[in-house]
């Protein structure tokens, strides 16, 4: 766990947060099988709102966002996007789905598929968009992550932090309105976390409502509205982030800080 | 030893023709039949994944020769039948009999080298198709099926080789593929050298499968730098 500086002015001109709920979750649970993985989570996210999640490994914050667009089920309690509830229903799942990017720890490109082929294909597939404004809206979002010289490459050929700025771009791509990001820069080497995070401030200063599990201290610090400690499946603290570090409540996230920030 | 080639041209030709064409649509079409077996194998519902299980080891389980032995005489004996279903047009014919011997067991064959390398397809992957909102069928029409293929074109080269050479027992239930033009000189000639000719065919297409996959391995150039 790291804390790379986020050594730059935050333009915050447009880092507005409406009161618009664009994420509603009320007392939600999972299990897997008999275990109880999240217990009775209760959380509200507003358009323009940038969340960090933190906590120990194995404190379900990933499981958390994963059930945002359902890559895991939840069992009990009601998660509402957008005005859609998120159950069994595939419509619905589609309709969370297109609202939600997300990228991953291990950025998960297609492998087989260049660059470019990785921006254009969910839009071409899930929103029939034609080829070459595919490939004209993932050559602007490459541009905006900085590869654009890479897009006829392929995955395998890009460093760690490239492909996590690919991943981000892919995403992108299909204009979503919500950004889940799952440790994003945990399988990164530490010369390439700074590139990523960079991209993720960007985003955020473009009003993007972001949730982020991440223990990169210093990118909650510079961009996050509020900042939540999960522990054991529960949400056990959250503030904004100059108390939250300043001035933790509970006696797990202070060890947890102490730990974090203590080497 | 050569008089027997240039002497029976047309007949090696008809021969090559016919071991050609077997092996390929058995392949071709043993692939198409794979899928939905992999698919059974890895399905969730454990009535189909034991059924495909089980198809699966009866095909690798007994000779290729018994199973064509089964289609062509087996099913002969029920011409009646299959004449009042109106199907013995098809039966009655060594060359289809052959094929759809080759078809079943190849499936079996293709099948298990698809379920390896559906299972080697990282899950990741397959998450990041679901979170950007694609269809399960176009996660495994365009991100599952295209990975599985690639990674596995050496063992499909391997199996498309191998029935290439099967193929030659359809000589024994009278289809006139190179082994079966072959005997068919023999026969007439008692000269054993007819067989050297035979050999140098199946040489010559396992030469070009290979430049094929050669080709084909270079198309996939991602193959090269996946490291996941």
């Amino acid at each position: 766990m790291s804390a790379t500086a986020i050594d730059r002015d935050i333009d915050n001109s447009q880092m507005h947060v409406s009161d618009e709920v664009v994420i509603e979750i009320e007392k939600m649970s999972k299990f897997y099988g008999a275990f109880q993985v999240l217990h009775d989570i209760d959380l509200q996210v507003r358009r323009g709102e940038r969340i960090v999640i933190c906590g120990p490994s194995g404190s379900g914050k990933s499981t958390l966002i994963r059930c945002l667009n359902r890559l895991e089920e939840h069992q009990e309690g009601r998660i509402v996007i957008d005005g859609v509830e998120l159950t069994s229903d595939l419509k619905n799942i589609d309709k969370v789905r297109s609202e939600i990017g997300m990228c991953f720890q291990h950025f998960n490109l297609f492998p087989h598929l260049t660059i470019l082929e990785n921006c254009t294909l969910a839009p071409m597939l899930a929103r029939q968009t034609p080829r070459e404004e595919a490939e004209a809206t993932a050559m602007r979002f490459l541009e905006k992550v900085k590869i654009p010289d890479q897009a006829g490459k392929y995955p395998g050929q890009l460093s760690g932090g490239q492909q996590q700025r690919v991943a981000i771009a892919r995403a992108l791509c299909m204009k979503p309105r919500i950004m889940l990001f799952d440790e994003p820069t945990s399988a990164l080497d530490p010369e390439m976390i700074k590139e990523v995070l960079d991209t993720m401030v960007e985003l955020a200063e473009e009003g993007m409502t972001m949730l982020c599990v991440t223990h990169e201290m210093g990118f909650a610090q510079a961009v996050a509205n509020r900042v939540i400690f999960m522990d054991q499946g529960r949400i056990v603290e959250e503030n904004e982030p100059s108390a939250f570090f300043n001035n933790p409540q509970n006696e797990r996230t202070q060890a947890f800080l102490s730990q974090i920030i203590g080497h | 030893m050569l008089s027997h080639l240039t002497d029976n041209l047309e007949l090696w030709r008809i021969g090559l023709t016919n071991t050609v064409m077997l092996t390929a649509l058995g392949v071709f079409f043993g692939f198409f039949v794979a899928i939905p077996i992999a698919a059974a194998r890895l399905s969730s519902n454990k009535l189909l994944s034991k059924a495909a299980f089980g198809y699966v080891y009866i095909v690798r389980g007994t000779p290729l020769l018994v199973q064509i032995f089964i289609i062509y005489y087996g099913l002969g004996q029920f011409h009646k039948e299959l004449k009042a279903i109106g199907v013995w047009w098809f039966f009655r014919d060594a060359f289809n009999c052959g094929l759809l011997a080759f078809t079943l067991n190849s499936a079996a064959y293709q099948s298990e080298i698809l379920r390896g390398g559906i299972l080697a397809v990282p899950k990741g992957v397959i998450e990041a198709g679901s979170a950007l909102g694609l269809t399960t069928l176009q996660i495994f029409r365009r991100i599952i099926m295209p990975i599985t293929v690639g990674r596995m074109l050496p063992a499909f080269g391997n199996e498309l080789v191998l029935l290439l050479k099967a193929s030659s027992l359809v000589s024994i239930i009278t289809v006139r593929d190179v082994l079966g033009q072959a005997r068919f000189i023999y026969a007439q000639t008692f000269d054993l050298s007819v067989f050297y000719i035979a050999a140098l065919n199946y040489l010559i297409v396992v030469m070009i499968i290979e430049a094929i996959w050669r080709r084909l391995e270079r198309r996939n150039a991602w193959l090269k730098y996946t490291g996941n």
